[in-house]
């Protein structure tokens, strides 16, 4: 465990390999929710804390349940299930404890259930930090910071598209690329200034 | 057996699942760099929707109403984990060349979607032609992307040159050139559609 495996996950995760223009994970979402900033800076801070946690829960149930009774090629099954009911519980959760906090953030939640970019982070860290069927040095703070890194790349490329967007609500574009079709191009050019920072490396 | 025969087309054209519905991009845009990938990535994903759609339309009357959710999630792992390991056992190129995307059909919007507007419905002959025609229509739609990316974009087609001296623009190869192309090819369906209406 070092500081510049962390720096270069940081780094990946964010620029080189951000889950919405390079993996494109979650871009259903993407499309779909940022059409203005505010409902964009929520769906980004759910799918920030639903990726953090889903890394910790994933990992221990890969290393400890999975990994010593020879059951990896469980990992899908067991992973979207415990994905699905960790959004699930955290939903009810929030929805007692503080309404408005539910009215901000509620109705993103059931989504993240189907983001991709949930499950990927999973099994990029399963892929990453496990070798051969056993835990790397450090991986479970490795898997954690990816956990972190990949919501903070999906809020950076939200965050940019919905301030785009916003701005193009004033513009007369054609009727054929409305919505959908503009967006993908937007963030076609958006994925081409980030293709500047490969071989970005330490 | 028309009827079967509607269900099972209009996947294809009138609610093709990528172009018409927009669901599931995220592995037609990853994959589509080459068409062989995008072949294998489409018949994958048919086999998971013909799967998932027969047999939840088997059960759909014993699944309790509020958790079908969950339910539909854990049939679709379930086809999802058997794709994953035939192709690591029969080819494992492919696999590699998928990579996470193929575990990530478990949360491709097609096939939850399909459960959860037409199979939990719908008889199980109907679910299997609609599964079908969906799983076709979604791989058609890959070949489309995955043609012109490979052709524009490294100047072959499943690894043969077409046109010799052709100077490719590797732009389309990249991830950027995915968006850029299936944003112009929605934009395009767009001005066919608004010239039939």
């Amino acid at each position: 465990m070092n500081a510049a495996q962390f720096l270069t996950i940081f780094i990946s995760a964010v620029f080189i390999y951000n889950v919405i223009l390079s993996r494109f994970l979650g871009l259903c979402s993407f499309v779909a929710i940022s059409k203005e900033t505010k409902p964009a800076m929520a769906m980004s801070l759910s799918v920030m804390f639903v990726t953090t946690m889903s890394s910790i829960i994933t990992w221990f149930i890969y290393k400890f349940l999975l990994i010593p009774f020879g059951l990896t090629y469980l990992r899908t099954i067991s992973f979207i299930l415990v994905i699905a009911t960790f959004v699930q519980f955290v939903e009810m959760v929030i929805r007692k404890i503080s309404p408005p906090l539910y009215r901000f953030f509620g109705i993103y939640l059931p989504l993240i259930t189907v983001n991709c970019a949930v499950l990927g982070v999973a099994v990029l860290n399963v892929d990453m930090f496990f070798i051969n069927g056993r835990a790397t040095p450090g991986s479970f703070y490795y898997s954690l910071f990816q956990g972190i890194c990949v919501g903070l790349g999906y809020a950076l490329a939200m965050l940019l598209m919905s301030g785009i967007r916003e701005r193009l609500d004033l513009c007369d574009v054609p009727k054929a690329v409305k919505d959908f079709p503009l967006a993908f191009i937007i963030a076609s050019i958006m994925s081409l200034s980030f293709l500047g920072f490969n071989g970005f490396r330490f | 057996m028309k009827k079967y025969f509607y269900e099972f087309l209009k996947g294809i054209i009138k609610e093709n699942p990528t172009f018409v519905l927009v669901l599931g991009l995220c592995p037609t845009l990853a994959v589509s760099v080459s068409v062989i990938n995008g072949i294998g990535m489409g018949i994958a994903a048919t086999f998971v929707l013909l799967g998932s759609n027969v047999i939840i339309s088997l059960i759909k009357n014993i699944i309790p109403d509020r958790i079908r959710i969950p339910c539909f999630i854990v049939v679709i792992a379930t086809f999802v984990t058997i794709t994953e390991m035939m192709m690591k056992a029969y080819s494992p190129v492919l696999d590699r060349a998928l990579g996470i995307y193929v575990p990530l059909i478990v949360v491709n919007c097609i096939v939850l979607g399909r459960a959860e507007a037409y199979a939990q419905k719908q008889t199980v002959l109907n679910s299997l032609f609609d599964g079908l025609g969906m799983g076709v229509g979604f791989t058609l739609a890959l070949i489309l992307i995955s043609g012109i990316r490979e052709f524009l974009g490294a100047g072959k087609i499943l690894g043969h040159t077409l046109v010799k001296g052709f100077q490719p623009a590797f732009v389309l190869g990249m991830p950027s050139g995915a968006l850029l192309v299936i944003g112009l090819l929605l934009g395009f369906f767009n001005v066919l559609k608004n010239r039939r209406e």
